[in-house]
């Protein structure tokens, strides 16, 4: 008989759950990639029902002769090399607001874009939604995600806050429940953010507006939505790069893995 | 056992982020990974009019609403001289001919199409592009005209046949007879209360609000009734599909 048995536990992360986070992960990078294409061929923000050139844009990527700006109302930032000016893979300047390395596909195509965009859009929200069904009936929302009434405290929630401040606090995290600042950052994203990114799209869209009128004026007219489309497609690149730098600094091998083959919940001294 | 270090883990995570391009870029080059993709734009079409009741308005506006400039896209000018010595005469002599399969095929004079009900709409034009712009458009129904030239039962589209030039070949586009029939689908000659000017698309501008931009045919020449888009140009049902792949459905 072997000193330390293996005991089989239960897995970190449910099969739907790994499954759904790397089939969402690629659908939201190729929506993202995407989407910029189709910014590029309007790199202009507006809010209410119209805009175009003529009208005052929030936010807009432009490019005069020689440089690239990033312009909020009347400011402008300057991105030469980056957004609105920069070289192609053949050196070739391109005025294009994002560049080639961030778009699919690399060289500006409007139609390839939206199919592209359309056609992961569709598997994302049928994704989503399945999802969504799924952690309900294997109560992964009830048993992980639930927020507990301590837990919505300002003063739990500040200290889970500090402790993600402390490389020492992330190291430790076992991981056999969210902290409340997990919890807060998958709901948020999973019922908030995912979905915001699947009604603004449809209220950009003008046979949406003849069938639910109400969703265009949910978000205050179609360029608003346009807006928070693009303004919560940030929100979720934000997250992706918080959550990228938490995986780093909790161990990013067992972290993987772990959303790979489900991993197993270990004891101390293990 | 390998060691992953974190260093060699971001630089594949970088290769294969290169990788992801290059394959993206090479997957959009292939007809066959074209088609799957383009299997979403047939579930738009099927979703977006299964969803309402086939004839839903689209959201129409008030005065206030009005964008300061209603922006002009695409052509702004055909620029023949046909064009422009109509244009001279205030397209007095502009003629829209229904071809096809019409039991009576006509013509009609623009004076002709003034002096048949009109319809007043304010609506957002949206733009594949992404920006939008509130108008306010006059013009005669589509509905009345086919109803007085009378389809065939084997018409199945309805094509724009367009004055204007680009890149050499001419504008085009068609629409379904559900949107032939739609309240809001006219012939507008009229925009903001003055003539439609000519970067707008004078004097004939199809109006199908529940699409994009670029389904918006203008200079208007003649309604042509088909069976089958096959026929026609490079067969994908407009200028646009023809020379960037965009879809025949623009409903989103």
């Amino acid at each position: 008989m072997p000193e330390h048995p293996i005991i089989p536990v239960q897995a970190r992360h449910h099969l739907t759950t790994r499954f759904w986070h790397w089939f969402n992960a690629i659908c939201l990078l190729v929506l993202l990639m995407s989407g910029l294409t189709i910014f590029n061929a309007h790199p202009r923000l507006y809010w209410g029902e119209y805009g175009a050139n003529n009208d005052y844009a929030w936010m807009a990527v432009g490019s005069s002769d020689r440089m690239g700006y990033l312009g909020f109302g009347e400011m402008r930032i300057e991105t030469t090399g980056v957004l609105g000016n920069w070289q192609d893979s053949e050196g070739k300047t391109q005025k294009w607001a994002f560049p080639g390395w961030a778009t699919i596909p690399s060289s500006y195509s409007l139609a390839d874009g939206r199919r592209w965009h359309f056609f992961f859009a569709w598997i994302f929200s049928v994704g989503l939604t399945l999802f969504m069904i799924r952690s309900l009936w294997n109560r992964h929302i009830q048993k992980d995600l639930h927020m507990r009434k301590e837990e919505w405290r300002p003063s739990h929630i500040w200290r889970s806050l500090r402790d993600h401040s402390k490389i020492a606090t992330i190291r430790q995290s076992s991981a056999k429940q969210y902290n409340v600042i997990q919890k807060l950052s998958y709901v948020g994203v999973i019922f908030i953010l995912l979905p915001l990114m699947i009604w603004t799209g449809l209220a950009m869209s003008p046979a949406m507006d003849a069938n639910w009128p109400l969703l265009t004026d949910l978000f205050g007219g179609r360029q608003s939505a346009r807006s928070v489309h693009f303004i919560t497609a940030f929100l979720l690149v934000l997250f992706f790069l918080v959550h990228i730098v938490m995986v780093l600094l909790s161990g990013p091998i067992r972290q993987t893995m772990a959303m790979i083959t489900g991993g197993r919940e270990m004891g101390a001294g293990q | 056992m390998t060691i992953i270090t974190r260093r060699k883990l971001i630089t594949s995570a970088a290769i294969g982020a290169g990788g992801l391009l290059s394959g993206c870029d090479a997957l959009n080059r292939s007809a066959a990974f074209q088609d799957v993709l383009a299997s979403a734009e047939t579930a738009n079409f099927a979703v977006q009019r299964a969803l309402g009741d086939r004839m839903e308005l689209a959201s129409e506006y008030s005065i206030a609403d009005l964008s300061p400039t209603f922006r002009a896209n695409g052509s702004r000018d055909p620029g023949t001289a046909d064009y422009t010595n109509s244009a001279a005469q205030g397209f007095a002599d502009w003629p829209l001919r229904l071809t096809g399969l019409f039991r009576k095929p006509q013509q009609f004079s623009l004076a002709a199409l003034q002096s048949m009900p009109q319809r007043t709409q304010i609506t957002r034009h949206d733009c594949v592009e992404g920006w939008s712009a509130i108008g306010q458009w006059t013009g005669v129904p589509l509905k009345i005209l086919l109803d007085l030239a009378e389809l065939q039962d084997s018409a199945r589209f309805l094509v724009f046949h367009c004055a204007d030039r680009l890149g050499g070949r001419p504008y085009y586009e068609s629409i379904d007879l559900l949107d032939g029939f739609h309240p809001q689908t006219i012939l507008a000659h009229r925009l903001n209360g003055a003539p439609l000017p000519v970067a707008n698309g004078a004097p004939l501008r199809l109006r199908v609000e529940r699409q994009l931009g670029y389904k918006h045919a203008k200079y208007v020449t003649g309604v042509e009734a088909v069976a089958s888009l096959a026929g026609i140009g490079e067969g994908k049902g407009g200028y646009w599909q023809d020379v960037a792949g965009y879809e025949w459905y623009a409903g989103i």
